[in-house]
């Protein structure tokens, strides 16, 4: 059976891994390689690598420490934040990256979707949805949410931008909740089971993990195919291994790694 | 002997598949000459995309002749593992031949008697189920798990050395003569795939 994926995502900033602070000033916690390969050792599933400067900043993702990725690990990995052309992708593909993720840059250009599938195959399109529950009840999208200052919130409602951007080729959907993110308080399982229900893609969830009771919760609940999570792993308030192993016991299908 | 030759069949993954081999100490070299193909002690045809542009780029390249006449180990990976099968559903395209059958695509299923809906593409980590032994899978236990990302599979015949299940039951893992094909990717199957990879280049040239 499929197991459910465990992906830790961790901030770049100009090559280095970076920690965020309140969504400002950012402080270095180490090398890029060393990091992953720590990660990989500990057995996460799969890495995700949100280049924090790129997309509100307007550059490119640099593929140089892509490339020092791919040359050392052998997990999959996915690279976000600055791609807005099918020549960004490209380059990040070819560097190594297995999927290369877009969020602000699909709102812009929907077809962009339509054409980074047609290229590469819909296995290397995520599109990350960053969203949040209006007062209406709605859950919407925002877009920029890489800079505090440019945020927006859009008309666009978040079941139907994830309808419409699996119709244009995405191959999997990240959804960051923002209103449980940083809360460490468990996952937003009520708005996964929605986007769930009109998602036929693989479906990732991220926002809200504190505890190793937040990942069971969410795969008891609702039928996702992995958890995205940065600062519990990073800061070692959860550590993968005995994250799977206490996953395992509970009956959740989890790879094991082997050393 | 030359080097194991990784055919550039215009995939995404050829970087990873080079980095892979290289951190087993392989001489390896990215090759689109037939001669230099031909000429190689082993050949893997990795690839990712669909069967039609990937036959067509090897068409175009005019490598398709050369595939079809290797005699050495020859190893297809992912979209490289289909494109050995006679054809493939996908496009109703016409493959290499090298191993008979025919690729079709995966059924999706919705959730039902509290199992997880099975969704296509079939993309995360999986485990293989061992049907039989081969120097090609020594050291691989039943139930490693190794990651998949295709809608399309081979079927489970005599031929399959390890099968996979997502949904149904499909080819894992495949060997016909000297001719092998791994439906997951090795180059990112963590220590399992490194293994598999490692034994393909210890199969006698």
């Amino acid at each position: 059976m499929l197991s459910r994926r465990i992906i830790p995502c961790l901030d770049v900033a100009d090559g280095r891994v970076v920690k965020g602070v309140q969504f400002r000033g950012h402080v270095d916690v180490g090398d890029i390689v060393e990091l992953a390969m720590r990660y990989r050792d500990a057995g996460a599933d799969e890495l995700v690598f949100y280049d924090i400067t790129a997309s509100p900043q307007g550059r490119h993702v640099d593929k140089e420490w892509v490339e020092r990725i791919a040359r050392v690990i052998d997990i999959p990995f996915c690279v976000a934040g600055g791609i807005r052309s099918v020549a960004d992708a490209r380059e990040v593909l070819h560097a190594g990256a297995d999927k290369i993720s877009i969020n602000t840059p699909a709102l812009q250009r929907p077809e962009l979707v339509a054409e980074l599938a047609d290229a590469f195959g819909v296995q290397c399109v995520v599109v990350g949805v960053d969203s949040l529950r209006d007062e209406d009840g709605q859950w919407r999208v925002r877009q920029f949410t890489g800079d505090v200052e440019r945020t927006q919130a859009l008309a666009k409602t978040t079941l139907e931008w994830v309808a419409q951007v699996q119709d244009l080729g995405a191959g999997e959907i990240v959804l960051n909740c923002m209103g449980s993110d940083g809360v460490r308080e468990g996952y937003d399982i009520e708005q996964l089971q929605r986007v769930r229900e009109v998602c036929a893609v693989p479906l990732i969830a991220s926002g809200g993990a504190g505890a190793m009771e937040h990942f069971l919760d969410l795969f008891r609940r609702v039928d996702v195919d992995g958890a995205l999570a940065a600062s519990v792993f990073h800061s070692g308030a959860i550590a993968i291994p005995q994250l799977k192993q206490y996953l395992h016991a509970q009956g959740i299908e989890v790879r094991h790694a082997v050393s | 002997m030359s080097a194991t030759v990784l055919v550039d069949a215009g995939g995404a993954n050829l970087g990873s598949v080079r980095y892979a081999l290289e951190r087993l100490g392989a001489d390896v070299r990215v090759s689109r000459d037939a001669a230099e193909i031909a000429a190689a002690s082993r050949v893997i045809l990795p690839g990712v995309g669909a069967a039609a542009s990937g036959m067509a780029l090897l068409r175009e390249r005019d490598l398709n002749k050369v595939l079809r006449e290797l005699t050495q180990p020859l190893l297809g990976i992912c979209l490289g593992m289909q494109l050995l099968y006679e054809g493939s559903e996908e496009g109703g395209v016409e493959c290499l031949g090298l191993i008979p059958g025919s690729v079709r695509k995966l059924a999706a299923e919705p959730a039902r008697d509290g199992k997880p809906a099975i969704r296509v593409p079939h993309m995360g980590w999986n485990t293989l189920q061992l049907r039989q032994s081969d120097p090609l899978l020594e050291g691989i236990g039943d139930g490693a798990h190794v990651y998949f990302v295709h809608s399309y599979a081979a079927p489970v015949d005599e031929r399959t050395l390890a099968t996979c299940q997502h949904g149904s039951p499909f080819a894992a893992v495949v060997r016909s003569g000297n001719r092998y094909g791994a439906q997951f990717h090795p180059e990112r199957s963590s220590t399992v795939g490194m293994r598999l990879l490692a034994n393909f280049l210890k199969i006698p040239a």
